[in-house]
C-alpha cells in the first residue's frame, strides 16, 4: 500500500496511526464509458495507491492473459468488473464503491457505467458524490455522453469537476488537442452551471499525471490527478447553511430522558440554541448534545448525535429541528426534478410513497411540465416519464413536510419516490420550490369506489370495536392505537363518547332503547368511514352481542375487528374516576353496564386485551397495530 | 469549523444506517460473528442508541467448530454488555454430526451457516437483520445496497436491488421479505482496525499472535484447537507464533505466521505485507465468483 512506503510505518506505528487518524474523506463519481479507460483509471488508483494485494495481483496476471484486452499486458479494467455476468459482457451495469486512501485522504469512488440507458445508476453514484471525474477520449473530444454527463452532475449540484483527457498517448501527448478539448468542455459547462473544472492530461494505461508529473506532458503546470483529489476543498455548503436535523428516533430509556436521535443535515447547533420543530412549528431551546462519548459543545453537520430540548414539546420521528432564526418551509405541493428509475412508466396521478429526510408520506405527481432531452438539454412535451428520462413536474403531497430547496441542502430537498405496490425505489427528486395554493393544478378523476379510496391512502378500511366495561380501559388504548397509525401515515378516525354524545347522539339518553339507538347509530356512521376507505376506530361500553353483530354485519368480510378490552368488574371499578361507578351503586345511576344492566362479553372476538392492570396499555396497543398489519389492513388493496 | 476526520465520517454513516433500519422494521436482529467487524458493528450499535441499550437482539449462528477463544469472548462481553443474545445451531447438523472433515468445507458451511442463518431468521421472524459485510471485501461485494432486500426464500436478486440515493434506504418489504442492512459497507479493512486501536474495542486475542499449535495443511496452516480435529498420517502439531486475519469454523481458517503482538504491530505488518483478507478463509477458494453464488443462495 501507499502508506507501506511511509519511513514512518516502519519506524513508528503509533505516530503513523496517529497521523492517519486525521485523514479527511473525500467522495467522488467517475462517468465515461468502458470504452474511454474508466475501468482502467480506476484500477490504476487502486494499482498505484498499492491497495492491490498479491493474491488479487496474480488473478489479474492470469485474467489479463485470458480475457485482457491489452495483449497480455496487465488489464487494470479487470481489477474492477464485479459480477460474473458482466465480466463475460465486459461491461459494468450498475453502481459499484472501491476504496483507496492515501497519506493525505481516504476516497470512496462510485463507478458509474456510461450507457445512455444507466442514467439511474450515475444519478445514484452521483448523490452522494463531493467531485466528479469525467472523463473524455483525447482522440473524440467532447461527445454527446460527456454532456450527458456533465447536466447529470449540474443537475445533482455537484460543484466540482476533473475533466480527464485520457488516452493522450495515443495523440502523441499533443497540446494542442488537449487545449481545443478543454476549450470546448468549458464552453460547453459555463452553459450548466458548472463552474470549478480542472482539465488534466493523462495516460490512465500508462500513468501519465495519475500520481507523478509525466515527462510527456512538460506544457502541463497543474496537479496530477491524485495531487488535486487530495488538496481540493469541498467545503459542504451543508456546514455553512442553516442548523437542519431531520429526527430520526426518539431516545426514552428512562422517564428522566427524552432525546432526539439523528444527523445534522446542515449548519451546527450548541446547547442554548432557540430551535424550531418542523411542522409543527413550536419552538423550544437545545439543553444538551449527546453522544455516547460525552455531552458536545457543539454539532456540526454530518455529525450523528442525539438533542436533548429545556421543554417537554411534542417531536417524532419524520420532524426537522431547525434554527428558529432561519427555518425551513413548509408546504404541501412543489415544483420538481425527477429522475424516473423504474421499469414502470411513472403515472401521473397515482399515488406514491415519497420519503424526504426521515419522514415518508403520500404523494401523487402531475403530468410532467415537459422531459429534458439529457443529450441536446432541450425541453420537450411529455405526458408521462419512462426509465431513465428526467423530468420538471408538480408534486401534490397528502401531508405539509419541512423542506429546503435541493440546491440549499441536499439532505432537506432530495427526495425518493416509492412504489406502494412493489416497493421499488421509482424515482429520485430534487425540491425547487413550494407552489402556492393558487397553482393548485386539477386531478384527472377516476373510478372512484371504496377500494379507490382506500387505495389512495395506501390502506384497507376496517372498524376496530373495542367493547369493555367502563373503566376498562378502551379509549386509552384507542387512542395509542391511533396515534401509531397515524405516525405510521394512516388515515383512521376515532369515534367516542365525546365526539358522538354531544352532536348526532346528543338526543339520546340511556333507556336500554336509546342504548341500542346510540350504537346503531354509531355502526352505520362506522361503515360510511369504512366506505370512505378509512380505519375506524370506535370506543363505546357497547354491551350487547346482537348490536355489536349489526355492526358487523354491515361490513364487508374481513373488515370488522371487535376487540374486548377485558377487565374484571371489581378492577374496572376501582378505577372509576368520574365516579359513575359509585353513583350507581347508590342507585343515582340507572341501567349502568355490570352493576344493574349486564355486560354481554364477545364469545368469539378478533382480539381479546388482558386489561386487569397487568399489561400496559402501550403494549395492548402493540397488539392490536401488530394484528392490523398481520390481516393485511397496513397495506393497499390489490388492483390497479 | 472543524472538518471530519474520514473515521467520524465512516462513524457518523453508520450510526445513521443504524437507527434507519431500527425506525423502518418491526423485528430487527443484529448477526454477531464473534469477528473484528462484529465487534465494530457492536460499537457503533451501542453508540447509536446510547443512552438507551440497542434495541434488538444479537444472534449468533453457531456451527459448533469456531475457536474456543470465540465462545469464551462472546459469553464474556454480552455479559459485560448486559445484552440479549440468541445462539442458533441448525438441528439437523447437530443430529447428523455434520463437520468440515467427513462432509467437506461446502456442505458444513451451506448447512451450518446459510440453511442455520436461514432457520434462525424463520423462526423468530425477524424481518431485518444487521450484518458486518463490506463492500470492500470481495469484488462483488462492491455493488451490495446498504439495505439489500432478500425474498422470502432469503435469495439475493442482482437485478432486483433498489438504488440508494442520498442518505435515503427504503426499507419497505412485502409479507416474507426481509432486509439484510450492513452499517460498514464503505469501511475498509485498514478503518476497521484504526477505529479499533483508536476506540481501544475489545476484540477476540486470536487476532494478535502468540505460540499457537497448528498443522500445514494443503498450503494452508490450520490451527489444532481441540481433539476433534483428526490428524493425517505424518501431521504433527508445531507450536508456531501465528494469528489469524479473519475468524471462523477452525479447521477452515487459515494462520498467518507473524510476530505482530499488540494491535499497532498488526496493523503495522497488514500494511507491508500484501495479502487480501479474505484469503485466509477456505470456502472461497471452492470456485471463481463462489462468493456471489453463496449470496444468490442466501449465505450472508
Amino acid at each position: 500500500m501507499a502508506h507501506a512506503t511511509s519511513d514512518l510505518l516502519a519506524s513508528d506505528v503509533e505516530a503513523y496511526l496517529a497521523l492517519h487518524e486525521q485523514k479527511s474523506m473525500l467522495r467522488f463519481i467517475t462517468c465515461g464509458s468502458v470504452d474511454d479507460g474508466k475501468s482502467t483509471l480506476i484500477g490504476r488508483l487502486l494499482y498505484d495507491s498499492k491497495l492491490v494485494f498479491s493474491d488479487h495481483l496474480a488473478a489479474l496476471e492470469s485474467d489479463s492473459k485470458q480475457v485482457g484486452t491489452q495483449g497480455g499486458e496487465l488489464d487494470f479494467a479487470l481489477l474492477v468488473d464485479g459480477l460474473a455476468a458482466e465480466r463475460e459482457q465486459g461491461i459494468t451495469i450498475d453502481v459499484a464503491y472501491r476504496f483507496f486512501s492515501t497519506e493525505k485522504r481516504k476516497f470512496i469512488v462510485a463507478d458509474t457505467p456510461g450507457h445512455e440507458q444507466y442514467t439511474r445508476n450515475m444519478v445514484t453514484g452521483g448523490s452522494t458524490a463531493d467531485l466528479a471525474v469525467i472523463l473524455v477520449d483525447a482522440r473524440k473530444g467532447v461527445l454527446t455522453q460527456t454532456r450527458r454527463h456533465s447536466f447529470l452532475v449540474s443537475l445533482l449540484g455537484i460543484r466540482h469537476v476533473v475533466l480527464a483527457v485520457n488516452k493522450l498517448d495515443l495523440v502523441d501527448y499533443s497540446q494542442s488537442v488537449f487545449d481545443a478539448i478543454e476549450a470546448d468542455y468549458r464552453a460547453f459547462a459555463a452553459q450548466i452551471g458548472l463552474s470549478d473544472i480542472l482539465a488534466v492530461p493523462m495516460s490512465a494505461l500508462r500513468g501519465d499525471n495519475i500520481t507523478e508529473p509525466s515527462p510527456n506532458t512538460p506544457w502541463y503546470t497543474g496537479p496530477t490527478l491524485i495531487g488535486h483529489l487530495e488538496a481540493v476543498e469541498v467545503a459542504d455548503e451543508a456546514h455553512t447553511g442553516p442548523f437542519r436535523f431531520p429526527v430520526q428516533w426518539v431516545n426514552r430509556p428512562n422517564l428522566d430522558f427524552r432525546g432526539f436521535a439523528g444527523q445534522v443535515a446542515g449548519g451546527s447547533v450548541r446547547p442554548g440554541d432557540a430551535i424550531r420543530v418542523l411542522p409543527s412549528g413550536q419552538e423550544s431551546t437545545v439543553a444538551r448534545v449527546v453522544t455516547a462519548a460525552g455531552d458536545l459543545d457543539e454539532a456540526t453537520a454530518g455529525q450523528s448525535v442525539t438533542l436533548t430540548l429545556t421543554d417537554e414539546v411534542d417531536v417524532s420521528r419524520g420532524d426537522v429541528l431547525a434554527t428558529a432564526a432561519d427555518p425551513p418551509g413548509v408546504a404541501d405541493q412543489f415544483e420538481c426534478h425527477l429522475v424516473w428509475m423504474d421499469t414502470q412508466p411513472m403515472l401521473p396521478g397515482r399515488p406514491y410513497l415519497l420519503k424526504l429526510g426521515t419522514r415518508t408520506v403520500g404523494a401523487t405527481v402531475a403530468q410532467p411540465k415537459y422531459k429534458v432531452n439529457v443529450n441536446t438539454l432541450e425541453h420537450t412535451a411529455a405526458r408521462t416519464l419512462e426509465l431513465n428520462e428526467i423530468g420538471v413536474c408538480n408534486l401534490n403531497l397528502d401531508r405539509q413536510v419541512p423542506f429546503d430547496p435541493y440546491t440549499a441542502n441536499r439532505d432537506t430537498g432530495g427526495f425518493i419516490l416509492i412504489d406502494r405496490f412493489t416497493n421499488a425505489t421509482v424515482a429520485a427528486g430534487m425540491l425547487h420550490f413550494a407552489l402556492r395554493r393558487a397553482d393548485n393544478i386539477h386531478w384527472q378523476a377516476v373510478e372512484v369506489d371504496k377500494q379507490a379510496r382506500a387505495r389512495l391512502k395506501g390502506q384497507r378500511p376496517a372498524v376496530v370495536w373495542f367493547t369493555g366495561l367502563s373503566g376498562a380501559g378502551k379509549s386509552t388504548i384507542a387512542n395509542l392505537v391511533e396515534k401509531r397509525l397515524y405516525d405510521q401515515g394512516f388515515h383512521t378516525y376515532l369515534l367516542d363518547g365525546d365526539n358522538v354524545r354531544h352532536g348526532l347522539n346528543k338526543d339520546l339518553g340511556f333507556t336500554e332503547a336509546d342504548r341500542v339507538e346510540n350504537i346503531r347509530r354509531i355502526a352505520e356512521v362506522a361503515r360510511l368511514m369504512a366506505d370512505a376507505g378509512l380505519i375506524v376506530l370506535t370506543s363505546f361500553i357497547s354491551p350487547f352481542r346482537a348490536e355489536r353483530q349489526l355492526a358487523r354485519d354491515l361490513l364487508d368480510d374481513g373488515e370488522f375487528i371487535e376487540v374486548h378490552v377485558d377487565t374484571p368488574l371489581d378492577v374496572a371499578e376501582t378505577r372509576d374516576r368520574k365516579g359513575l361507578y359509585a353513583k350507581a351503586r347508590r342507585g343515582e345511576l340507572a341501567n349502568f353496564t355490570g352493576i344493574d344492566s349486564p355486560y354481554e362479553a364477545p364469545e368469539a372476538p378478533e382480539i381479546r386485551l388482558d386489561a386487569s392492570g397487568t399489561v400496559p396499555a402501550e403494549a395492548s396497543a402493540e397488539l392490536v397495530v401488530d394484528y392490523l398489519r398481520h390481516i393485511g389492513i397496513l397495506a393497499p388493496p390489490e388492483g390497479p | 469549523m472543524a472538518r471530519l476526520t474520514h473515521l467520524q465520517r465512516l462513524e457518523a454513516e453508520s450510526i445513521q444506517i443504524f437507527r434507519e433500519a431500527v425506525s423502518e422494521s418491526e423485528r430487527p436482529v443484529m448477526l454477531y460473528s464473534v469477528g473484528k467487524d462484529s465487534s465494530v458493528m457492536l460499537h457503533l450499535a451501542t453508540k447509536a442508541f446510547y443512552p438507551s441499550k440497542p434495541p434488538f437482539p444479537l444472534l449468533h449462528v453457531d456451527t459448533t467448530w469456531k475457536f474456543r477463544a470465540m465462545y469464551e469472548f462472546r459469553d464474556k462481553l454480552v455479559a459485560d454488555l448486559g445484552l440479549d443474545l440468541l445462539v442458533y445451531q441448525n438441528p439437523e447438523c447437530v443430529e447428523r454430526g455434520i463437520n468440515p472433515f467427513d462432509h467437506g468445507s461446502a456442505t458444513h458451511t451451506d448447512m451450518w451457516k446459510t440453511e442455520g442463518l436461514k432457520q434462525a431468521l424463520d423462526l423468530h421472524r425477524f424481518d431485518l437483520a444487521f450484518g458486518g459485510a463490506r463492500r470492500d471485501e470481495e469484488k462483488s461485494r462492491a455493488k451490495e445496497r446498504v439495505f439489500s432486500i432478500r425474498s422470502a426464500q432469503h435469495r439475493w436478486d442482482p437485478k432486483q436491488q433498489r438504488p440508494e440515493l442520498w442518505r435515503l434506504y427504503n426499507a419497505r418489504t412485502r409479507a416474507g421479505e426481509s432486509v439484510r442492512v450492513f452499517p460498514l459497507s464503505n469501511w475498509t479493512e485498514l478503518d476497521v482496525w484504526q477505529y479499533i486501536h483508536k476506540e481501544d474495542i475489545p476484540i477476540v486475542p486470536l487476532y494478535l499472535a502468540t505460540r499457537r499449535p497448528v498443522v500445514e495443511r494443503d498450503g494452508t496452516l490450520i490451527m489444532v484447537d481441540d481433539e476433534r480435529m483428526p490428524l493425517r498420517p505424518g501431521e504433527v502439531p508445531r507450536q508456531r507464533s501465528v494469528r489469524f486475519r479473519t475468524l471462523g469454523c477452525y479447521p477452515l481458517t487459515g494462520a498467518v505466521e507473524s510476530s505482530a503482538a499488540t494491535l499497532p504491530e498488526v496493523i503495522q505488518e497488514m500494511l507491508l505485507t500484501t495479502s487480501s483478507e479474505r484469503q485466509g478463509r477456505v470456502i472461497d477458494h471452492d470456485s471463481a465468483g463462489s462468493m456471489e453464488k453463496k449470496k444468490q443462495e442466501g449465505y450472508f
